[in-house]
């Protein structure tokens, strides 16, 4: 039954667009440790870095898109979970370090010391072991999710008041992270990592390593999200995001609908969060601020909203422009944001997939009538 | 000048003679000479001579003694006073009192003081100037007394009191008293009863300090009384403290009300979600920032007005830019909230950047005009006149808003169109230009706001983020689309806010009240005063 | 378990019972102490002049708009005041709106599916696949309302004709006990009217239905009892000809 339930969705075109996921997740960090440093075909090491953060960001940019694309709810509070899923990802680094800190101290991390805490907060109890941390990683955001979307969407809060509840929640949690007193590394959060079970986070093989499980995860989100997208629930799904209330008297309780979704998205951008931190090698509160969230909304509305290829085209789009234009013209870069959130939402409202099916739609009808 | 000095002495003893009634005329020059020569034991006995001289001119030569800017000029050994005026000493001849020119530190020879006598002139100058002629010279020396609550100034302090005629200076005068004898262990209980009514009636935080210690040092019925007295003022000083922080929450509250009523027009009456709505502000201040420029180059008398010339072309600025972006963005967005939301914060980007460029990152200095400065006490309350003129600034903004919605034209068409636009069109209000004016009217109130915010924020590109939220916060607390709900809702988050701060600290009480709003909406989501009925929908 | 708002004993033999309904929004009454029986199988029409309250009430009764006062009861049993929407509508009450919604990204047959009574839970249609018997019922109401060939088309490229007859054809997969139908023929042409005229009196044979309507003819044509509304309460009753004889309606639609 769940092999069925995963087929469901599974298009033509998003059965090779997953392979080319995987293919991807798999050549380039071997390109990268097999071929020898002057070969042309070798993948560079930060090119390597750079696909893994990209490949997190698509999975952010498919987890927001589930809940805004397909069920309508505009999130502005997504870059919360992914920062939550960082963040005990973290912890665990964090406990790795060991006596391998600036203090040596055993017991506690550095920025702990450096802030006289006698003792290990309660909550970071557990975090040394990855098994315990693994399953927090989808909890932690899952939990504040589910408490957030429980009373909104129960109370019937929707539209651009669910947008700025969700923007205040990862405000509130800016502030809150940035505070010493939350026993996370305040201001300057937490980083200095050593190992990932076991292994070094600076070596090249973990770093090949950690993109293929990106290029992975990414590859699993897209067939999960293509089951839930392509089942009667996610008919039902679209319908909600269409005409909310035809659906209640339709006698489908459109919360639990709208809860799941937002819960499941929640879980998949904090195992992209908990991704990417160990590939970046810090987290700190900067990630919860709400330009990050509304920046994952624009990867999916450039790429195209409520289709499931969309989001990924679209975080590598946006990001790679992003890397290469902070590099080569720094202070073009916040306006070439800016116009494309306007560019995008003025005149390419499906994205560059919704451009895309639009030509070549235009060109079989073209061809249509040629041949009539 | 040196032929002068006799002169002064002689008139400088008439004077004191007269005005003191003190039989004894030392000779001042002779004082002031043991002050500038000899050791630091000799200078003691020479400062307590010169107090108990009672010369008119003592006060001064001891007070400057005492900062450190009494010297002698090498030339001619002359006594000077010298204060600092730009890199030279301004001199005033000590004796005298005249203006002597000036010099600069090399010239002159600084008369010294260790800590011990800075003591003894403190001590000494107190008791002085309690005979002073100048009545609030006399107050502050009564005041110094209470302070110090030095029971060796208590006959010169007696003898003052029975002097005295002004109230005002008689009644600090028996206070400073009633804190000496409550202080001095050997006072009769009685006299200790006395004070002890007399601090009570004053109320302040010294007074009960000095309360508790006498509760805390004695026994009986001065222990009772004492402590019953302290209670009091304990009481009385909360509730002014409860009024301090109730101005302050006003005073957040009057930003937050600023900041928000701009929005208030845009979301609340026209649905349009403008996430550059804190870009307005900033542009409102910049405003400021770039006519004070103006002003400090070309007109520098012009500064005290420079806020009034800034408010009207701020309004203009971000009301223009309002209705720019209405007619090139929003309004082929209308009906799509979400995209809005997501067009206007990428102007935001944009607006941020261009003034980055424009004026650079950091932060500029907008300067407060004298009117602003300042503060005054208000019982116990301390009000500064910057904060006083924001919220009065706030109000008016406010009152002028709802006037203009009820009273003219402009407002008439802006509440059709909002109620009912298929039927404003059709009784041929021009709706596109009604879209385009409110706009530019929400724009153009969160420029004014600029104006004001400039004088109690950092004028930087990041200005408007901060408040973008806490905007929305408001007016979707207080019920969109409704104007006073808005206003109710800016003070009570402020107060609120104001007073979460001293027991969670200002983070964490700022947390606190957006986990509060974000509750508050999923249990009332249309806010405080909810528009009710089937269009809402 | 039973759900809030059903009580075991009947305390009415009508199918839908109001009974002293008051609704203001903001000092304006929308309903007025109104009160209203329809029998189980019954065919009713309701009109009245605009603002008279006929959408008011229907959103009282599908759990929409909660009333200030009032009982109203569904199949004698359940108090439709204390329920929420879906709650109602799976008690098996249908409404189809004054304008027509359908599913515009959806095509004519998932919107049928997704109407038709059934699975609701959300954990079961991630996994459900349309059964047979489920797959010939919407083939049965696609040559109902006569969609056949147009059941692969998106909802949004329907005529608004099309739409009237996609929503009637909803509200027959729901499959309520009663069946609220709010001006279904409005921009329909005289032969689509007859039509609707037609296949509520055939709905009708297994369903109870309460039809709002303005268009006179169309009410004529039902041939059922009339009940008169005029602000926010029944002004008459009976049938077309008895109400439009009674002088208090004629004032009221023809002014004064």
């Amino acid at each position: 039954m769940i092999t069925r339930f995963l087929w469901q969705g599974m298009t033509r075109t998003l059965r090779l667009f997953v392979l080319l996921v995987l293919a991807v997740g798999i050549l380039v960090p071997l390109s990268n440790l097999l071929l020898p440093p002057d070969n042309p075909f070798r993948t560079p090491s930060w090119v390597l870095q750079l696909m893994g953060k990209y490949l997190c960001y698509a999975s952010l940019a498919l987890a927001v898109d589930l809940v805004w694309g397909f069920c309508g709810i505009l999130t502005l509070g997504h870059a919360a979970f992914f920062a939550l899923g960082g963040y005990c990802m973290g912890m665990y680094l964090m406990r790795q370090i060991g006596t391998r800190g600036v203090y040596g101290n055993p017991l506690l991390p550095d920025f702990m010391v450096f802030l006289n805490y006698k003792e290990l907060p309660w909550f970071w109890h557990g975090f040394d072991s990855f098994w315990f941390a693994a399953p927090m990683i989808v909890l932690v955001p899952s939990v504040l999710a589910l408490a957030i979307g429980w009373f909104a969407f129960r109370s019937r809060v929707t539209g651009v008041y669910l947008s700025i509840i969700t923007q205040a929640m990862t405000f509130a949690l800016l502030l809150a992270f940035f505070r010493n007193d939350m026993g996370l590394g305040g201001n300057n959060g937490l980083t200095d990592f050593k190992d990932i079970l076991g292994y070094s986070v600076q070596s090249d093989t973990t770093r090949a390593v950690l993109c293929f499980v990106s290029a992975l995860v990414l590859a699993i989100f897209l067939v999960i999200s293509a089951a839930v997208v392509g089942s009667r629930f996610g008919k039902a799904l679209t319908a909600v995001r269409d005409a909310e209330s035809r659906m209640r008297f339709l006698g489908y309780r459109v919360e639990r609908y709208k809860l799941f979704v937002f819960v499941l998205s929640a879980a998949m951008a904090g195992i992209a969060g908990a991704l990417y931190v160990p590939q970046v090698g810090i987290i700190n509160p900067s990630e919860f601020s709400p330009g990050n969230s509304i920046e994952a909304v624009l990867w999916v509305a450039v790429g195209g909203r409520g289709t499931l290829i969309g989001p990924v085209i679209g975080a590598f789009i946006v990001n790679f422009g992003k890397t290469w234009l902070t590099g080569a013209l720094p202070e073009v870069w916040l306006f070439a944001l800016g116009a494309l959130f306007i560019v995008v939402t003025l005149l390419l409202p499906k994205g560059v997939v919704g451009l895309w099916n639009q030509l070549r739609n235009r060109s079989r009808e073209r061809q249509a009538r040629a041949v009539a | 000048m040196l032929r002068l000095r006799p002169l002064s002495v002689l008139l400088s003893v008439l004077v004191s003679l007269a005005l003191a009634g003190t039989a004894l005329a030392a000779d001042l020059t002779a004082l002031v000479g043991n002050l500038t020569s000899g050791g630091l034991s000799e200078r003691e006995r020479a400062i307590n001579a010169l107090a108990a001289s009672g010369e008119e001119r003592a006060a001064p030569i001891l007070e400057a003694l005492a900062a450190g800017q009494l010297y002698v000029r090498i030339s001619d050994k002359l006594a000077v006073i010298g204060k600092a005026d730009g890199n030279k000493l301004a001199l005033t001849e000590a004796i005298s009192g005249k203006p002597a020119g000036s010099a600069v530190e090399a010239d002159l020879e600084r008369v010294r003081v260790n800590n011990r006598l800075r003591g003894t002139i403190e001590a000494a100058v107190g008791s002085l100037t309690l005979m002073s002629p100048n009545s609030s010279v006399r107050r502050s020396a009564a005041d110094a007394l209470f302070k110090r609550r030095d029971a060796t100034a208590l006959p010169a302090l007696d003898q003052a009191l029975a002097a005295e005629k002004d109230p005002r200076v008689r009644r600090a005068m028996s206070e400073a008293r009633a804190a000496i004898v409550l202080t001095t262990a050997d006072s009769p209980p009685a006299q200790k009863l006395a004070a002890i009514t007399l601090l009570r009636d004053r109320g302040d935080r010294d007074s009960l300090g000095i309360l508790n210690t006498a509760a805390a040092a004695s026994d009986g019925e001065v222990k009772t009384a004492a402590a019953a007295a302290a209670g009091a003022i304990e009481q009385t000083l909360a509730a002014w403290q409860m009024a301090q922080n109730v101005w302050y929450g006003i005073s957040l509250g009057s930003v937050l009300l600023l900041a928000a009523i701009g929005l208030a027009i845009t979301f609340g009456t026209m649905g349009v979600i403008n996430m550059a709505h804190g870009e307005m502000v900033m542009l409102g201040a910049y405003t400021t920032f770039v006519v004070q420029e103006v002003i400090r180059t070309s007109a520098p008398h012009l500064f005290d007005v420079s806020l009034a010339i800034a408010l009207p072309l701020a309004f203009v600025v971000s009301g223009a830019i309002g209705i720019l972006i209405e007619r090139t963005i929003i309004r082929f967005l209308y009906g799509r909230p979400l995209d809005t939301l997501l067009a206007t914060w990428g102007l935001s980007l944009v607006l941020q950047q261009a003034v980055r460029s424009i004026f650079g990152s950091s932060n500029r200095e907008v300067g407060a005009p004298s009117w602003m400065s300042g503060a005054f006490q208000l019982g116990q309350l301390n009000i500064t006149y910057g904060r006083l003129w924001i919220v009065v600034f706030a109000l008016i903004v406010f009152a002028s808003l709802i006037l203009l919605l009820r009273k003219t034209p402009l407002g008439l068409y802006m509440r059709a169109v909002t109620q009912n636009r298929p039927m404003a069109a059709a009784v041929g209000i021009r709706t596109p230009r009604v879209d385009a004016l409110t706009f530019g009217l929400g724009s153009g109130i969160a420029g004014l706001a600029g104006v004001a915010l400039s004088q109690i924020d950092n004028v930087s590109p990041n200005l408007g983020q901060g408040y973008i939220i806490d905007s929305f916060m408001v007016v979707v607390f207080g019920g969109v689309g409704n104007l006073f709900g808005t206003l109710i809702a800016a003070l009570t988050l402020g107060v609120v806010n104001k007073f979460l701060e001293p027991f969670a600290g200002a983070v964490l009480g700022k947390i606190l009240v957006l986990v509060f709003i974000i509750l508050f909406i999923q249990r009332r989501p249309r806010g405080l005063f909810a528009l009710k009925g089937r269009s809402v929908e | 378990m039973k759900a809030p708002g059903i009580t075991h004993a009947r305390s009415t033999s009508a199918l839908l019972y109001l009974s002293g309904v008051s609704v203001s929004f903001d000092g304006f009454k929308a309903l007025n102490n109104l009160s209203l029986l329809v029998e189980p199988g019954e065919m009713r029409a309701i009109i009245g002049p605009n603002g008279a309250g006929k959408t008011t009430m229907m959103d009282v009764i599908t759990g929409k708009t909660r009333p200030d006062s009032g009982e109203v009861v569904f199949d004698g049993t359940a108090d439709l005041t204390k329920l929420d929407e879906a709650s109602i509508a799976t008690l098996g009450i249908g409404r189809k709106f004054q304008k027509p919604t359908v599913f515009e990204n959806h095509t004519v047959r998932d919107n049928l599916l997704l109407a038709l009574a059934g699975i609701r839970s959300w954990y079961r249609l991630l996994t459900a696949v349309p059964s047979k018997a489920e797959n010939d019922r919407l083939e049965q109401i696609l040559s109902i309302i006569r969609m056949g060939p147009q059941q692969h088309m998106l909802g949004a490229r329907l005529s608004h004709g099309q739409k009237q007859w996609l929503e009637i054809g909803m509200l027959l997969a729901q499959n309520p006990k009663l069946m609220l139908v709010d001006e279904p023929v409005a921009g329909m042409t005289d032969v689509e009217t007859e039509t609707t005229a037609q296949v509520l009196r055939e709905v009708n044979k297994s369903h109870s239905v309460v039809v709002v309507e303005h268009d006179m003819s169309f009410v004529r044509a039902l041939g059922v009892k009339v009940t008169v509304l005029h602000e926010g309460s029944t002004l008459a009753e009976g049938s077309l000809d008895q109400v439009s004889a009674d002088p208090r309606v004629v004032e009221v639609y023809l002014g004064r």
